[in-house]
């Protein structure tokens, strides 16, 4: 295999984490709704930490990104 | 970087990321200064923010028009987050956090006007931010509780032979702080750019081959992403601040 093809299979294979962040993202947002529909008084003073265990979880799929760009413009 | 041309279309997503020099200047010892469109936008990132906080605070009144109510808005969300987080003692440090969400959310905000330049989608900008917290954080840390910060990377409470793997995984989390703080300030920010060019690329594309009908489709969601970009552009900036927050409490107060 030509070393430019593998690259490009490199790149597609490590943007594959993006669907764990995708997972992560709908657990994080789903739990809250169904906590937020028990009990809607208690939502908004959770909403920070939704936010942030959003951002969290985003952070490790924009990691394989990173390596399927790295593998694209710099390698 | 291999810039390789997107076929069709013939748009290349990554051309709005390229830095180019404005005004020429010698290089200084190897390093090259000149003055280029990053630094143009991080200089109108800077300049607006503190024009803005200038103007909202000039004429303040008991009742605040408009201006000097975002003003007071913007200062009163960061302040509560710092008081919530790090508690009273962090209001110290209140100015460096306050200054560092003004300039994430201008260089953001910035990035979203058509032909500008985003300043937080290169690494190298979002890398020198965390580098500086952490730093920073970690010289609190060590000013305030001298050797005995090196406990933080110690959990109480963990039988003894589970002790030296634990260590060494809090050491290693806590070296990837920074990578992992200005990682996601740039994936985002890089991540949605290119999202958005893309998206225009297929309108310009599908409307240059005589498929105007067809060409609403990924207008409608490029408006759509455009809101969604604008919405990460303020998150991301909370979220950068609020975990700066949260580290910063761990070394002030060190309670696991």
């Amino acid at each position: 295999m030509e070393a430019e093809a593998a690259k490009y299979i490199g790149a597609g294979i490590a943007c594959i984490a993006l669907a764990g962040a995708g997972m992560a993202i709908g657990t994080i947002f789903g739990n809250f709704l169904a906590g937020a529909l028990r009990n809607p008084s208690a939502a908004q003073s959770q909403f920070p930490n939704l936010l942030l265990g959003f951002a969290l979880a985003e952070a490790t799929g924009l990691f394989g990104l990173i390596i399927a760009l790295i593998l694209l413009f710099v390698v | 970087m291999a810039g390789s041309s997107e076929g069709g279309a013939g748009i290349d997503p990554m051309h709005q990321f390229e830095v180019h020099p404005i005004v020429e200047l010698p290089a200084l010892a190897g390093i090259d200064t000149s003055f280029t469109n990053s630094s143009l936008w991080m200089v109108l990132a800077v300049g607006l923010s503190g024009l803005f906080l200038l103007m909202a605070s000039s004429r303040s009144a008991l009742v605040p028009g408009r201006l000097q109510l975002m003003g007071e808005m913007a200062y009163g969300f960061v302040a509560n987050m710092v008081k919530e987080n790090v508690g009273t003692e962090g209001m110290k440090y209140f100015p460096f956090i306050f200054s560092l969400f003004m300039f994430i959310l201008f260089c953001n905000m910035l990035g979203m006007l058509p032909y500008s330049f985003t300043v937080t989608s290169h690494l190298i900008v979002t890398f020198a931010l965390a580098a500086t917290v952490f730093l920073l954080i970690t010289g609190v840390g060590f000013a305030r509780h001298g050797i005995g910060f090196l406990k933080l990377f110690v959990p109480s409470g963990i039988p003894a032979i589970l002790l030296p793997l634990l260590v060494v995984i809090e050491v290693i989390s806590y070296l990837t702080r920074p990578v992992s703080l200005s990682v996601r300030l740039f994936g985002n920010m890089m991540a949605g750019h290119t999202m958005l060019k893309i998206f225009g690329g297929f309108v310009v594309g599908l409307g240059s081959a005589g498929l105007v009908p067809l060409a609403i489709a990924p207008f409608a969601l490029m408006v759509a992403f455009t809101g969604l970009e604008l919405l990460i552009a303020g998150l991301q900036a909370y979220v950068f601040t609020i975990l700066t927050c949260i580290y910063l409490n761990e070394a002030i107060h060190m309670d696991h």
